[in-house]
Formats: structure tokens, sequence, C-alpha cells
């Protein structure tokens, strides 16, 4: 007999750890991206998707609104906005 | 083969016709005759085992816990403080549902520091979920190891089992051992084919947190594997008799002379030889003496010491252990068989003996044959000096 | 990274937590073909809560001070295998779990030549407990169990030595890295892995948690670490320095004053200068200093 012992990581969903944001999130710009990616790279989530320029996103499902691919982006090109403020990429 | 050999010799033997992939060990006292055994092998090439040489117990037993994780069999060994400086990791095997099998070369705990025979270090281990089993002496010693694989490894029980055997008496000791024939070992205990295991191919994660949610059921499915596999240790031993051409009953208990006896002795390891010999001196002088060997110490056989004991009158517990502050650790699972039954015997009395490596000798099982009277007495010390008892401190 | 995970969104980590980061580019960086054992800490804890797993490798975690000895034997049971040259090893952990309690694991691994990658996530406390002062908490850094108070201006040592320590092993690689600074870190995790042998990374790992400052300034504080000299990036290659991120030395307060952390030493200019003579030692030391 076997209890709780290993876990398959193709059959974990994750917590939904959108639900932490309390007061901002993320909102790509989408002007004056040159893709350089450290906004990828910077989430610690890895919940920022994307390849191409100006085509950048945010999975809301788990960012935490911790702001760094705003801070890290070169282009100042992501913005903290309001949680209550409407936004397309919501 | 037959072999003339020291006890550690043969158990390097057997444990290189099993071929675990990755051994690791850290020298202790009486285990070290083992593990050079098997370094000698590894450095020949006649057994191609990774062979890791760790800075200290706590590593060995992570070294096998991770070489077991990734999919190989295992083999580590060691005794006394050694056990206790890898407890931490001994608990976190069985709790992942790793087949290692250890060789605990039994012998005291300190302080005061001993080197001797007792079974206090691998007793104090009874709640870890390792299987515990003990031998009598260096044939069922070889003879366990293939069993503890066999068994670890089984997709029903995917536990650890320990091997108990009683440092320097047994590793020490020369006997004459069969060991069992490459052939005949590959025929009995196959390759190991492992459930789970880290693989980049199939990545899976292993050791997860559990909280209160999901942490019963898995301390509950070891309870439970334990329990059954009480029978899967006698299915074990009747396949491993086919093969070898060995008369193991079980692999629970061993009964000598319990059907009509008046006085019985529990005791486990190798003391058991030394009380067969007395019951048989009382059994020539007409007294009805037995001797029941408890082999499986975890899981504990119950309801074969209930049907060996129940018309037993008299029964004696010999402990190599002490329980500091409470009944003798054998004792106490003795007792519990006949709480609350119809049958059983009228007094249960617990002796210690034989801590430190002091000698267990004829006179000593029959000193526990003259105190099995109808008062009953719990660990009550044999063969101690009283004179070594008046030291004062203080005021 | 972004296609096939190997860090899955979803763990419970902190906002803005540096060891989620580090952990994140230490695998992508590494590649699907890596094992990894875990020490307990917080790493572990909001990874791995079951029956949920951010990782998308074998991961396995067994203890808090032995991942070095488990990925011992992970290398070992791969050698045996016929394996190991195909699949990377990574044993990894927090400071605490690293240089304090597992440091005798750590030692032993890379005494015996283990071809493992050891990586470190330094947040300098035990952040999973509740910030209790570790052996590599920095000097006169407020913990919960090295509080600043009347009598007392933070932990009394500087930080334990680990990545030297490391080195005195004669192991092929040992660098320091910051999360601060991930390309660097990625460069610095794909090179260590392609060399044979045992090899260790130090990550500075802000938690503003335990440090005491927004979610949002862990590029301030991890840069400004780096900066001031008190956090030296530098990489040895067979025991040679081989090299090093050169600073324009910024004052070490410029560091201080952004975290909770150091604030009881933001009026005592006596411990300032001391914490000043530790970034001008790493300076002159590692000859961090960049010439105009």
């Amino acid at each position: 007999m076997f209890g709780p012992l290993t876990v398959n990581p193709l059959k974990s969903k994750g917590s939904k750890t959108g639900s932490w944001r309390t007061l901002l999130r993320p909102h790509y710009l989408h002007k004056n991206c040159i893709a350089c990616r450290m906004c990828l790279m910077i989430c610690p989530e890895g919940c920022v998707h994307g390849k191409e320029k100006n085509a950048f996103w945010t999975d809301y499902i788990f960012c935490k609104g911790c702001g760094l691919c705003a801070d890290i982006c070169p282009k100042k090109d992501i913005a903290m906005i309001s949680e209550e403020s409407k936004g397309e990429d919501k | 083969m037959k072999e003339f050999v020291e006890g550690s010799h043969a158990i390097a033997e057997i444990i290189k016709a099993a071929s675990p992939g990755v051994i690791s060990a850290y020298p202790i006292t009486p285990q070290t005759h083992i593990v050079e055994g098997l370094a000698q092998m590894v450095a020949s090439g006649e057994l191609k085992s990774q062979f890791v040489n760790v800075e200290s117990e706590h590593s060995a037993a992570s070294v096998v816990l991770g070489g077991s994780a990734t999919g190989v069999r295992v083999y580590t060994a060691t005794s006394s403080q050694g056990l206790f400086y890898m407890q931490e990791v001994v608990f976190n095997i069985a709790g992942m549902r790793l087949p290692v099998v250890m060789t605990c070369a039994n012998r005291a705990i300190s302080a005061p520091i001993n080197i001797w025979n007792d079974q206090q270090d691998s007793i104090s281990l009874r709640d870890s979920g390792w299987f515990q089993i003990y031998a009598e002496d260096n044939q069922e010693a070889v003879d366990f190891h293939l069993i503890a694989y066999r068994l670890a490894e089984d997709k029903r029980v995917m536990l650890p089992v320990m091997v108990c055997m009683d440092g320097f008496i047994l590793t020490h000791g020369m006997e004459t051992v069969d060991i069992p024939e490459q052939d005949k070992v590959n025929e009995f205990l196959p390759n190991y084919k492992p459930l789970y295991k880290l693989d980049p191919a199939h990545p899976i994660s292993m050791g997860l947190l559990a909280d209160p949610d999901y942490y019963m059921e898995a301390r509950f499915a070891i309870q439970e594997t334990m329990n059954e596999s009480i029978g899967y240790l006698s299915e074990i031993s009747r396949e491993f008799n086919g093969v070898f051409g060995r008369d193991y009953k079980d692999l629970l208990v061993e009964e000598y002379h319990t059907k009509d006896a008046e006085k019985v002795i529990v005791a486990m390891g190798s003391v058991c030889g030394t009380i067969k010999e007395v019951v048989d001196e009382q059994r020539a002088k007409g007294k009805k003496a037995g001797c029941l060997r408890i082999i499986s110490y975890r899981p504990f056989p119950y309801a074969r010491v209930y049907e060996a004991l129940k018309d037993v009158p008299r029964v004696a517990v010999l402990d190599k252990a002490v329980s500091l502050g409470a009944y003798a650790p054998v004792a106490v699972e003795i007792k519990a068989a006949f709480y609350g039954k119809k049958k059983g015997p009228k007094v249960i009395s617990s002796f210690v003996a034989g801590l430190g490596g002091r000698d267990i000798t004829l006179e000593s099982i029959d000193e526990v044959f003259r105190r099995l009277t109808a008062k009953e007495v719990n660990s009550d010390f044999i063969d101690l000096k009283p004179e070594l008892l008046k030291e004062e401190y203080g005021e | 990274m972004e296609n096939n995970p190997l860090f899955k969104s979803g763990h419970t980590a902190c906002a803005g937590c540096g060891q989620a980061i580090a952990a994140r580019l230490v695998i992508e960086a590494a590649g699907a073909n890596t094992i990894i054992a875990n020490n307990t800490g917080c790493l572990e804890v909001f990874t791995t809560k079951y029956p949920e797993t951010a990782w998308g490798v074998p991961w396995i975690h067994s203890l808090f001070e032995n991942s070095a000895a488990v990925a011992s034997g992970i290398e070992a049971a791969l050698v045996y295998l016929g394996k190991k040259d195909s699949i990377n090893v990574i044993a990894q952990g927090g400071d605490g779990s690293t240089g304090d309690i597992g440091l005798q694991a750590l030692s032993g691994m890379l005494e015996r030549g283990h071809d493992i990658l050891y990586v470190c996530y330094d947040n300098e406390a035990y952040m999973n407990t509740g910030v209790q002062r570790s052996g590599l908490t920095p000097f006169d850094t407020n913990t919960t169990t090295s509080p600043a108070a009347a009598h007392s201006s933070g932990n009394i040592r500087p930080k334990k030595p680990v990545p030297e320590i490391c080195l005195a092993h004669g192991i092929p690689y040992v660098a320091t890295a910051s999360a601060g600074f991930p390309q660097d870190l990625t460069r610095k995790v794909k090179k260590a892995i392609s060399i044979k042998g045992p090899k260790y990374i130090q990550v500075h790992v802000p938690c503003p948690l335990g440090w005491r400052h927004e979610p949002n300034q862990m590029l301030p504080v991890a840069k400004a670490a780096v900066e001031t000299g008190l956090y030296p990036l530098f990489e040895y290659e067979n025991g040679l320095l081989a090299g090093r991120k050169q600073i324009v030395p910024k004052p070490v307060e410029e560091y201080l004053k952004i975290q909770g952390r150091f604030k009881h030493l933001l009026n005592n200019p006596e411990e300032i200068k001391k914490i000043q003579a530790i970034a001008d030692n790493n300076i002159k030391k590692y000859n961090l200093k960049l010439e105009a």
C-alpha cells in the first residue's frame, strides 16, 4: 500500500497565486519593447510569456504583482497599474 | 559452497552476489570487516559497484538513499553510534519507500562508550519503518541478506530492511557457512526493477511536503504494508527454501521445544544458541524448558507469538537492550501479544542481560530459568556486579 | 524557457522572492537532462507541497542538510548505469543548509570529486523558520536571533566564507552570482555544468520578507550589494581567479539604508565604518575597482 509519495509534474496544476495580488499588476504597453527578455528572466513565477517584440504578456492566474518585470524593463514598457483599473489584458 | 569463514567475510560475499550498484559506508567497529571486504572486491574488479567512501554515516545513508531513488540496488552497513548518526536518514528512507538493505552489526551505545555487543542500537530505531530481522548464526545472516533484498524490492512492500547480526559474536566469529552460488542467487533475486525513480525521461518529484491533509495516509500506508508483510516473510522464506534447500519455517519466530514447555525463554539473535543448549540440558534432566526466538522484530509477529506461547505457564523474556525508565523492549511486545486474550502465560517475567558485551553464559541462562518463578519480575538484570554500584557523588 | 518550463508557475514563494528567480534561472540554464537534490528550506517548501510540484525535472528532497550526499548517491548510481555523461546532477540549498548544517556533506561531496554542481541560494539567514541568523548572515544584521538592541548591533560575526572553503578543496570551479544579474548567473551555470567534477556557485538572493524591503526593490538591493563590494561576484577556475565583476564602489550606506535589517545602523557611524572595512577588503582582495 502506498500513500502520498511522488508527484508527476505534468499533472500538477499549481496554486493559483494570481489571487495574491492586492494592489498592482503589470501592464505591457507594447510600444518600445525590444524583446530583450529581461522581464521573462527576472519573473520569480515564470509567468511571463512571449518571443516577439511587443508581444510579451503576463499570466495573471499566477502573477503575484511583485513588479520586478516593470523594474528591470530597460525601455520602461511595462507599467504597474492599479488592480481596480480596467485593462484589456486583465 | 561451504566455507569456514569470518561472519563479515561471508556477508561481503553474499552482498557481492546480490551485486548492488551503489555501496556506501563509514567505518565503525564492528561493521568494518564487511565494508573492507566489499572495498577489496570493488578494487580487484570482482564487484562492479560504485563504492562511495563518505565522511559520516549520515552521508552513507544519504548516498544510498540517492542511489536507490535513482533506481539501483544499494547497500550500507553500520553499528551503534553510526546507526544513531544516520537515524534521521533511516526514518527518511522508509518514508520515501526506498528498498535499501543495511547490515546492523549490533553494538552497545554510548555513554559509556563500548564497542561490544548488545542490541540497544537497532532496537532504538524500531519505529523507523524498517524491517528488522535478527540472525542467530552466520548462515542465517548470509541468507537473510538475500531475503532482505527480495522483501525490500517486492512491489507490494518497497520498504528498507535492516539485517541485525550480533557484533563480534557473529561479525568476527568463524563458522562454516554455505554461501549460495551465483546462479541460484540470480534465480532467487532478479534484477531490481524500481516502481519510481529519478529519470529525466519521466521527471517525478520525490520527498514532498505533506500537510495535515496528506501526511497521515503516507504513514498509514507503511503501517499497513508492514502488517501485510508478515505473510510475505513466510512466502519468501518458503521460496528461499526451495531454491537453496534450507529449512526456514518462516522468518517470524523459531520455536524450540515450546509445545509442551513449562518454562520458555524468549530472545533474539545469537544468544538463542546458548539458550537452546541450556534447554537441551534441562530437557535431558526431564525439565520441560523451551526457547522462542524472535526473528522478525519489525514487523512484530504477535499472532505467531500468541500461538507459540499461549499454553506455556511461565515465560521469561531476555532482552539484550533496555528501555530506560520502562519495560524492556522485547518484553513489552510479548506482554502485548497476550493482553486481553483468553489464553496465555500466568507469568511473563522480563530480564536484561549481556549489555555492552557482558558474556551471557550457560550459567546466566540457568539463572534466568531459576528466577522465572511464580512471582513476575520486570527488567531484572542478570550478572550485575553490585560492588560497582557503590560510587556516590555530592553531599 | 517559456514553452517547456522546467520551473513552473504556481509555486508559493513570496512575491519578489530572489531565490525563486535564481532557482528558475539555474534549472533553465542546466536544461531538462538534470536531476536535482534539494535541501529542506524555503525553496523546497514553496515548490513541492503535495500534490503539486513546480519542477519539470526529476527532483528529490530528503533532509535539511544532506542534498550534497543524496546527489553523490544519484551521481554514483548514474555512473553505475553508464548514464552520467548525459545527465547533470545539481545539489542545492539555502545558506544555512549549505554552510552550517550541511557543510560536512558538502565538503564530502567536493572532496570525493563527484561530477555535481552545488548551488547555494544565499539569502543570509534561516528564512524558512522566521529569519534566524546563519553562519552566512552578514556582520551587524538584525535577525530574530541576533536582534539589534541596547547591547547589540546585530549579528556579531561576518559571513562565513563558504566559497573560499569550497575553493580550498581544490575543485575546478567556484563562483558567486546574484539574482540581480540574471544573465551572469545563467552564464555561470552553463559554464559550471560544462566542467567535469565538483562545482560550487553561491547566489545572492534577496529576501523581501527577511531583509525587509518592498518586493519590487529586489533589483536595487541585489545590485547595491555587488556595487558596494559587500557581495563580490567572482569566478575561480582551477584555483585561479578567472573573472570578477568590476565596480565603481558605492558607499555601503547605499546598500544598508534600503533594507530594514540594517535600519538600526543608520545613525551609528562606528558600525558603518566596520562594514565599509569589510567592503574595502573585498574590493582589494578581488581587485574589484574599475579604473576610470
